[in-house]
């Protein structure tokens, strides 16, 4: 018998979909059964309060969570957020109700045994209910009280070697997509670069003193399956300077339908979409048009791809990335909480992601980032909403970066040019009191 | 490095002094607020100074989840909702 009654709740769990709802009412029984025998050590019903604080907020139409205080472990700004129900009388489970992040691992491999440790550890510690994975991408471990944060720390970096995650106005932790390790697209390796930074700016991490959050994600291929341009204010997208690889005999495979070459890699293949045209599927849904096939021969101006993928994950058999691998790196991304949400600009075009000599030439760009962002940002105020505060052409300046076309979103509407003085050859000379001599003020 | 922020001592003061100052009617500070105290310094070497004084139990977060924010340790209002203040 539930220890609230639940019924606009209930309604929840009414649709075809899968219901958190039910979720959570089978972990309150199991957490009232307890046939494994834990000594909880945080309330043994505080699922069934969470339920009924959820319950009396939709009653409400306002929330009845509180969140934001000094928890945390020590030596950490981040990592645990505090969250406290403004009903402790009505629903003593959940008065104090901290989340805990955790690190997730490069691609978000585990195995059983680690994820049977972490949730048994959170059985015995916290309510058990976890969030595989947090929008950036962390384990979110939700409810528990202030005195099982260090307990849980503890077990975790002594037992598990696993770090806490980022919250506050820290950089959040990295996310990537799995990389080389499963996909013959990925430009570069990920998961070693996504390792490589996290362990690099462990003070980033753990240690706030940014305006606000910072995200980097990393996708391998410009197909972005962690849709890092939309998602992080630093994106590293994978990406190649030479041509996509093409294997014209594998082509014509696709063109005269053979079984062994399904398009989409035989993605679409539950329904009969009829006979690969290849001039309808490829060639005319190329954005930049820079693809013909005559004589039996596909031909691709590379210089005008736009790196979309299209093609090639339409005719991976036929089609590959190219050799010269490496990243190109956005800035900028955010969700709509000011001045709306928006997508990365293109700052570096290519970079080479390179471990031999610790990726410097991406971490010099970071770096420079996070000092004009840090001396300039106001406070909350994301480096995507400093750019457009400051301009674009002051975010090349301060990364050193000369302008190229593919940095200018649209023509320019002001006529008058500033010219400073390194920029015009041979300078210029000017003497204030000699000017003065002739002109007052 | 400015001869205040290599000085431990002379560094923690005047970040308490400073925020003294101010609890009248702040106790949470953003981590900007302590460039004023630092004109001369760079961030980063700022963060360095002001995270050994959390260590130190001089000062300690606070956090709202998205935001981080500094004051003086058990001063002010311990756990609340943003904007409550």
């Amino acid at each position: 018998m539930a220890k609230h009654e639940t019924p606009l709740l209930d309604q929840l769990e009414s649709g075809p979909w899968p219901s958190f709802v039910s979720d959570l009412k089978q972990q309150a029984e199991v957490r009232a059964k307890n046939e494994e025998g834990v000594e909880f050590q945080i309330p043994q019903d505080c699922v069934d309060d969470l339920l009924g604080v959820l319950e009396l907020s939709f009653k409400h139409g306002r929330t009845h969570w509180k969140h934001g205080g000094i928890v945390g472990v020590f030596g950490y700004g981040g990592g645990v957020i505090g969250r406290y129900c403004d009903q402790p009388k009505m629903f003593p489970g959940v008065e104090h109700f901290h989340t805990m992040r955790v690190a997730q691992p490069a691609g978000k491999y585990y195995t059983t045994d680690y994820l049977r440790t972490l949730t048994k550890l959170w059985d015995f510690r916290g309510s058990g209910v976890t969030n595989m994975h947090g929008a950036t991408g962390d384990i979110i471990l939700l409810g528990t009280t202030t005195p099982q944060l260090e307990e849980v720390f503890w077990t975790m970096t002594h037992d598990m070697n696993q770090d806490l995650g980022g919250s506050g106005s820290n950089l959040r932790t990295p996310a990537d997509c799995l990389g080389q390790s499963r996909c013959e697209y990925a430009c570069y390796d990920t998961q070693a670069l996504v390792h490589f930074l996290t362990n690099e700016y462990q003070d980033e991490l753990h240690r706030p003193a940014f305006p606000y959050k910072f995200k980097f994600k990393f996708d391998g291929c410009p197909n972005g399956c962690v849709a890092s341009i939309a998602r992080s204010d630093m994106s590293f997208i994978g990406t190649w300077k030479d041509n996509i690889r093409i294997d014209q005999d594998a082509v014509n495979k696709y063109v005269e339908n053979d079984a062994a070459y399904p398009a989409n890699a035989g993605a679409h293949k539950g329904r009969d979409w009829g006979p690969f045209d290849l001039e309808k599927e490829v060639l005319a849904l190329c954005p930049t048009k820079c693809m013909k096939f005559e004589n039996k021969k596909l031909a691709i101006d590379d210089a005008n791809c736009t790196r979309c993928m299209h093609c090639i994950n339409v005719m991976p058999k036929a089609l590959k990335v190219g050799k010269d691998t490496g990243c190109s790196i956005l800035v900028g991304a955010k969700a709509p909480i000011l001045d709306g949400a928006q997508m990365g600009s293109l700052l570096v075009p290519f970079v080479e992601v390179n471990a031999d000599n610790d990726y410097e030439a991406i971490t010099e760009v970071i770096e420079n980032i996070w000092d004009w962002w840090m001396e300039e940002g106001k406070n909350r105020e994301r480096l995507g909403e400093l750019i457009m505060r400051q301009g674009f052409q002051k975010l090349l300046e301060v990364t050193g970066i000369e302008a190229i076309p593919q940095h200018v979103a649209y023509p320019r509407s002001n006529p008058y040019i500033f010219w400073k003085e390194d920029e015009v050859e041979g300078g210029w000379d000017r003497d204030v009191d000699e000017y003065r001599k002739h002109h007052l003020r | 490095m400015s001869e205040l922020l290599d000085n431990k001592e002379a560094a923690t003061k005047a970040v308490v002094d400073w925020m003294n100052k101010k609890s009248k009617t702040k106790t949470k500070f953003y981590f900007k607020d302590f460039y004023k105290i630092f004109p001369d310094d760079k961030p980063r070497v700022i963060k360095k100074v002001i995270n050994k004084m959390v260590q130190e139990e001089v000062l300690e977060y606070w956090s709202s989840g998205s935001t981080t924010l500094y004051g003086l340790k058990g001063g002010g209002i311990q756990h609340s909702s943003e904007g409550e203040e």
